[in-house]
């Protein structure tokens, strides 16, 4: 009896599927396509769909350019120093909270929670001028300072569940072996938890990597911009004219970032809505 | 409350208190320390900050002067605030709206598709997810450029009157073009956590209410949707949040040609106030203004983040 609206449903659900493909990889598709392509070819108004006959020239062009460059290692100094510190504190904090009963454990998580709700835009006129004031403008290590605190309450959230998901019985018994409790955690659960602290770095590594608003606050001299804010200034000075230029830039951003989420998003989603993940 | 954690502890073999230990206090400090810094004072000098006139003179060495509640006091009286404020909570509420539509639909679909078409959904949607921001816009850009877009061209080939069009020039087709980009953006995590939700609906009791006559709509709605009720809740409020906040897209759109003023949202406006016209004093206003409205909006998802929290 269900049969015939069943097969209606599939064959509607199937086309509706194939045009929601088209439209998210179409784009993604064509930064690849353009960035292959040579300024007439660009400049065709009749676009060409295939990058057939295409050349690297555009990548060439890009990394012959001082500020990329230059973009490319500010932003990995400040993605690393970022990753580095939020991890660290990041860690000892989700031990204490997953580990420890104390008095304002309750307090710190509420706390988490709600610094996740504020909008970076809500906070960073007054970051600005904080780092005015330390002398920290333009620096690697102001912008860090404020990914820090961007990227810590996530990452100690789901550092969290990753201690509480090691088995505390196992530390026991390592314990009762006759380690000290410090020796147990180090022994049994750290190594367990690499996995864990893995995901978390690249899931921090993707949001300063990607991140433009601080670094447009923090970073206003030519010689301090990060990669985002060295290709959307490219949009601007070159508009209309480079656009295969812009494209191989966007690819070289994209790939490292496209890669690492494949590789970590499984472990992250449910972190954002579940986000009690027991601890 | 107490009792419940104790016996909690109990049951998951959880560690013994330690009664006093300041070990997870030091283990905090790092943190703590870290957040107060970039975050907590900043909030406070900002707070002090809206109270002052501060701008261009103060920022070369003159004293800021206290003036009370004046910023607040020209801010509301100033009809271009309250038309920021419109457009943005307009532009948050379509945007959220078209995603959470978008990305529920797909996702109930995603049920229904051949195995094959599915996978390449997901991939198309994970491919759309991973995608930087700023690499979006700049694709995004290129694909609605006036004069070698692809869009201009296919629209201009189904006939329309399309060529050499420009998309950011008006206000309204401005925030089309922003609109699309932030639904592509946002659509891939809701279809996808709405999808995993969908997996806890019970097939049996589908199959029972099929076999008792409940067409696709009744058993959508007395079925499914009350299963992923508590996911649709939480995935709406966050892309409420997120939608309030753009600043990326409308920032780096404005900059490629759209009019400032007749686009600026919440973000932008407190921007373009504070860095780009050293009106610290009333771009700290906007800024404690905007953060009070995220705090009303978020209030239930916390709260229901916490019960969730303690129930645990």
């Amino acid at each position: 009896m269900a049969r015939a609206p069943r097969r209606s449903l599939r064959i509607t659900a199937n086309t509706l599927g194939v045009l929601a493909f088209l439209v998210t990889v179409f784009p993604v598709y064509w930064m690849v396509n353009s960035s292959f392509l040579d300024r007439n070819e660009i400049r065709n108004p009749v676009p060409t769909w295939v990058p057939f006959g295409g050349s690297l020239d555009n990548y060439r062009t890009v990394f012959e350019t001082d500020q990329f460059v230059n973009a490319l290692k500010i932003s990995l100094m400040v993605t690393l120093l970022t990753i580095v510190v939020a991890l660290a504190f990041a860690f000892v904090a989700a031990v204490a909270v997953s580990r420890f009963r104390f008095r304002g454990r309750m307090s710190f998580i509420v706390t988490l929670l709600v610094i996740q709700m504020i909008p970076v835009e809500g906070l960073f006129i007054s970051q600005y001028k904080m780092l005015e004031t330390m002398d920290l403008l333009n620096t690697v290590v102001g912008l860090s300072i404020v990914y820090v605190s961007l990227v810590l309450p996530f990452t100690i959230w789901t550092l969290r569940g990753f201690v509480a998901g090691v088995p505390y019985e196992l530390e026991e018994a390592a314990m009762m072996d006759g380690c000290s409790r410090t020796q147990a955690f180090f022994r049994i659960t750290f190594p367990l938890l690499a996995p864990g602290l893995v995901a978390t770095g690249v899931f921090g590594f993707i949001q300063a990597w990607n991140e433009f608003t601080l670094a447009l606050v923090v970073m206003t001299r030519e010689d301090q911009r990060t990669l985002p804010l060295w290709l959307s200034t490219f949009t601007d000075v070159n508009r209309g004219t480079d656009w295969g230029g812009i494209m191989a830039g966007s690819t070289l951003i994209a790939v490292p970032v496209i890669v690492f989420f494949l590789i970590v998003q499984g472990r992250m989603v449910s972190g954002l809505t579940s986000g009690a993940v027991k601890g | 409350m107490t009792d419940m954690t104790v016996k909690a502890d109990a049951e998951l073999g959880r560690p013994p208190k330690p009664r006093r230990s300041v070990l997870p206090y030091l283990f905090l400090v790092p943190a703590v320390a870290a957040l107060g810094l970039a975050l907590g004072y900043p909030l406070v000098r900002q707070l002090m900050l809206s109270f002052q006139e501060f701008g261009l003179q103060q920022q070369f060495g003159k004293a800021p002067e206290w003036i009370g509640l004046q910023n607040y006091r020209d801010l509301v009286t100033d009809p271009y605030l309250w038309r920021v404020t419109l457009r943005s909570l307009l532009f948050c509420l379509v945007n959220a709206g078209l995603t959470l539509l978008i990305g529920v639909g797909l996702a109930l679909l995603m049920r229904h598709m051949s195995k094959s078409v599915r996978i390449l959904v997901q991939t198309g949607l994970l491919l759309a997810w991973a995608m930087p921001v700023v690499a979006t816009l700049t694709v995004w850009e290129w694909l609605f450029d006036t004069q070698y877009g692809v869009i201009n061209y296919l629209l201009t080939g189904i006939g329309l009157d399309y060529e050499g069009h420009s998309w950011l020039l008006q206000p309204l087709s401005f925030f089309f073009v922003a609109t699309v980009i932030v639904v592509w953006m946002s659509v891939p995590f809701v279809a996808f956590t709405v999808y995993a939700a969908l997996t806890q609906v019970s097939e049996d009791m589908e199959e029972a209410a099929e076999i008792d006559g409940a067409g696709p709509f009744q058993r959508l709605r007395h079925i499914v949707l009350p299963t992923i009720r508590p996911v649709l809740l939480v995935v709406g409020l966050l892309q409420i949040i997120w939608d309030l906040r753009v600043f990326t897209q409308i920032y780096i759109l404005q900059e490629a040609g759209g009019t400032t003023r007749d686009t600026n949202l919440l973000g932008t406006y407190i921007y373009r106030l504070g860095i780009g016209g050293g009106k610290f004093g009333m771009a700290a206003a906007v800024a404690v203004f905007m953060l009070v409205l995220t705090v009303i909006l978020t209030a239930p998802y916390v709260r229901s983040m916490l019960k969730q929290e303690k129930e645990d």
